[in-house]
């Protein structure tokens, strides 16, 4: 089973997060194009009403010279407030308006410039912000005529400075309700992930539960689950065939075993001219039944060891002393394949349950290790006492699994490429999955350092029994 | 020897008969638990064959009413029930050995050989003698013509199962069964590698092999 996606790396998010960022920038390009129009409006205005106030004092120039619009400036700064006036010479002394001083412009004359000035207001000095234009005069004097625009500048820097946090705000909102979204969705796709985890480790029982509310998770869910219960319908389908197919073959099988005995003792009862050489044949046909049978006696088994319909005892047992009896077992066979066969025993190592079936498991691990461990290597059987479990491990230094191979190996009759020409039914490693299903022990290959194949059968903490007389060290007194 | 088969599948029953015959016993057949308890209780038998599942009485019920009677006729169970409980709930009920059918007719025979051989030499022995070869069961020791030999204990237990069972055919199973008390068997044979390893400490050298193979049944130990 993969491992679960961080909520920021789900779908979810991300779709959350893109479509966020979406929007925070039509926004942001909605209100800089607002923003922008009313500027553009404001500023028209303004605008209008400067180019009309410099029409009447064009008008006043022609007719009634310098004088003329320094009477007017003087006349029309006593009542006006949003209109600025400067008329000053070419030493910048102020002439007539209602600035004090000639304040900094940047701009050539002739073109709209903004510029800061200060003004009082209520009795106090402020710096406010203007609109206006300059004009050259003949004899080097200078007329400003602004409009105050401090209030559309106030909006205007409220705007600026509001729309980063509002955007910010945004992506904030919208990144939390993101993630909040996707953990919602996370949660369903949890529950379906685990199940599947589960199902992948080989609980076909497992369903996808449903939550009831109809949507479409619950769709997919129930999708699944009708799916699994047709894998699980062929599966046990296949089984059964298989374990029928077994058990009616056995009997007839037995007979022909029989007869085939019979036909020997008579052959070798009647002396007759040749009969050695076909009793030697018939021999040879017992053989294979015999293999045939032994075949069909260990599908049995796993049949019945996998299904829990097994009647095998239970009992506290130590697994270092199973290990014991069988390398013992195997040894001298590793000797005669110059293979090294070592035990590496645990103190203490005991669990809950069946020392037959245990033995047998482990007796397929060590036979298969010897098998496919050339001459001079080694095979390393070890109980052990782990933070995992309790551990049953076989190590060799023959040439491995590889990876991709590895579920398929418990399969029955699955047998690899490179072992077809060896001995052996191919039901193996099925029996030490049945027997570590029966024990809720998992089976566990993985690589051996530095080569080679290591298979564990790891019991749960739960199958951990002290044995009879001595008792874990760590059991609550 | 006087044989009683009970054995419900006449198939069966009928191979079994005839192969007992053959074998040159004399044989009784019942095909229920009672016709074959109240056969067990009114003959006299070396051995008994009896089918663990049986219409009516079943095979532990007719074991233990014999059982019961003072009967102590060795009884071999013969079932389709292959697992350890099984057996040991059969061994319990009063049989005195277990075989898994499908099995072969020489294993068959070997045990119930066995059987009647283990009833016949009373008292507690302390020494085996196969022709030169000594097996002093106290001291643990193992000599052949004077010289010692250097046994594993697990060695010890097969050479002296094989030799209480001197002249008879010992399969691979029963030494499993009774020498390394598994009830099932290695993919590969790991028995035959431990009896060439017996017999090379017991034969080699010497001029008779005693240790020998019976092709298609075991082994067996004897002085010719």
């Amino acid at each position: 089973m993969r491992t679960k996606p961080g909520i920021f790396r789900t779908q979810a998010f991300r779709i959350v997060l893109a479509y966020v960022l979406l929007f925070a920038f039509s926004v942001t390009a909605l209100l800089f194009f607002t923003y922008w129009n009313t500027r553009r409006t404001l500023d028209a205005q303004t605008d209008q009403i400067i180019e009309a106030e410099i029409t009447g004092l064009s008008e006043e120039y022609r007719h009634f010279g310098l004088q003329g619009v320094a009477e007017t400036l003087r006349a029309q700064s006593l009542h006006s407030n949003q209109s600025l006036y400067l008329l000053t010479d070419a030493l910048h002394h102020s002439v007539a308006g209602n600035l004090d001083s000639w304040p900094q412009i940047s701009g050539g004359a002739g073109e709209m410039v903004e510029f800061d000035f200060e003004r009082p207001i209520d009795g106090k000095m402020e710096a406010r912000r203007a609109r206006g234009r300059v004009f050259e005069l003949p004899g080097g004097f200078v007329l400003l005529v602004a409009q105050d625009v401090h209030d559309r500048y106030l909006t205007e820097r409220m705007f600026t400075t509001t729309l980063p946090w509002t955007v910010l705000l945004i992506l904030v909102l919208g990144a939390a309700g993101g993630a909040l979204m996707s953990r919602n969705m996370l949660r369903r796709l949890d529950t379906i992930n685990r199940t599947s985890g589960e199902i992948i480790a080989g609980d076909l029982t497992r369903r996808v539960p449903l939550n009831g509310s109809g949507d479409e998770f619950d769709v997919l869910a129930e999708n699944l689950n009708r799916m699994l219960d047709r894998i699980e319908r062929l599966m046990k389908g296949l089984r059964e065939v298989t374990d029928s197919v077994a058990h009616d073959l056995r009997t007839p099988l037995n007979r022909l075993r029989n007869r085939l005995e019979e036909s020997v003792a008579r052959l070798n009862a009647s002396g007759a001219p040749k009969s050695e050489m076909m009793a030697d044949e018939i021999e040879r046909a017992i053989a294979e039944t015999d293999k045939l049978i032994a075949t069909f006696n260990a599908l049995l088994l796993i049949a019945e060891t996998d299904a829990g319909t097994t009647r095998a005892a239970m009992s506290a047992l130590d697994l270092g002393s199973v290990a014991a009896d069988v390398v013992e077992l195997y040894e001298p066979l590793a000797e005669e394949r110059k293979i090294s066969l070592a035990l590496v025993p645990d103190a203490g190592v005991a669990v809950e349950g069946n020392r037959s079936l245990i033995a047998q498991a482990l007796a397929n691990l060590v036979d298969n290790a010897i098998k496919y461990t050339p001459a001079g290597g080694t095979v390393r059987i070890r109980a052990a006492n782990t933070n995992a479990g309790m551990e049953l491990s076989v190590a060799d230094s023959g040439p491995g699994i590889p990876p991709a191979d590895r579920p398929r190996v418990t399969e029955r009759f699955v047998r690899l490429e490179a072992s077809r020409s060896s001995p052996g039914t191919g039901l193996g490693l099925s029996l030490v999955m049945a027997v570590a299903h029966f024990h809720r022990a998992e089976l566990v290959l993985e690589d051996n350092v530095p080569a080679g194949l290591k298979a564990v059968l790891r019991f749960p903490r739960s199958a951990v029994r002290s044995l009879p007389g001595a008792p874990l060290k760590n059991a609550a007194e | 020897m006087r044989i009683l088969v009970v054995e419900d599948d006449l198939e069966a029953q009928r191979y079994l008969v005839q192969g007992l015959k053959e074998s040159g016993h004399v044989v009784d057949e019942a095909a229920d638990g009672d016709t074959g308890l109240s056969l067990a209780l009114s003959r006299p038998y070396d051995v008994a064959v009896i089918d663990r599942m049986l219409p009516g009485l079943d095979g532990l019920k007719v074991v233990a009413e014999m059982r019961e009677h003072g009967n102590s006729t060795p009884v071999l169970f013969l079932s389709a029930l292959s697992e350890v409980d099984d057996r040991v709930k059969g061994l319990k009920a009063g049989g005195d050995d277990y075989l898994t059918k499908p099995y072969a007719f020489v294993e068959l025979l070997a045990r119930i050989d066995a059987l009647v051989r283990r009833r016949a030499p009373a008292g507690v022995r302390t020494r085996l003698d196969v022709g030169d070869l000594e097996l002093d069961l106290l001291s643990r020791a193992a000599k052949r013509s004077g010289t010692d030999i250097e046994l594993q204990p697990r060695e010890f237990r097969l050479l002296e199962y094989l030799m209480r069972h001197a002249g008879q055919v010992v399969t691979r199973t029963m030494l499993l069964e009774s020498v390394w008390e598994y009830h099932f068997d290695p993919q590969t044979n790991v028995i035959d590698v431990h009896i060439s390893r017996l017999r090379a400490k017991i034969d080699k050298g010497f001029e008779a092999p005693l240790l020998h193979t019976v092709r298609g049944a075991g082994y067996m130990i004897r002085a010719h």
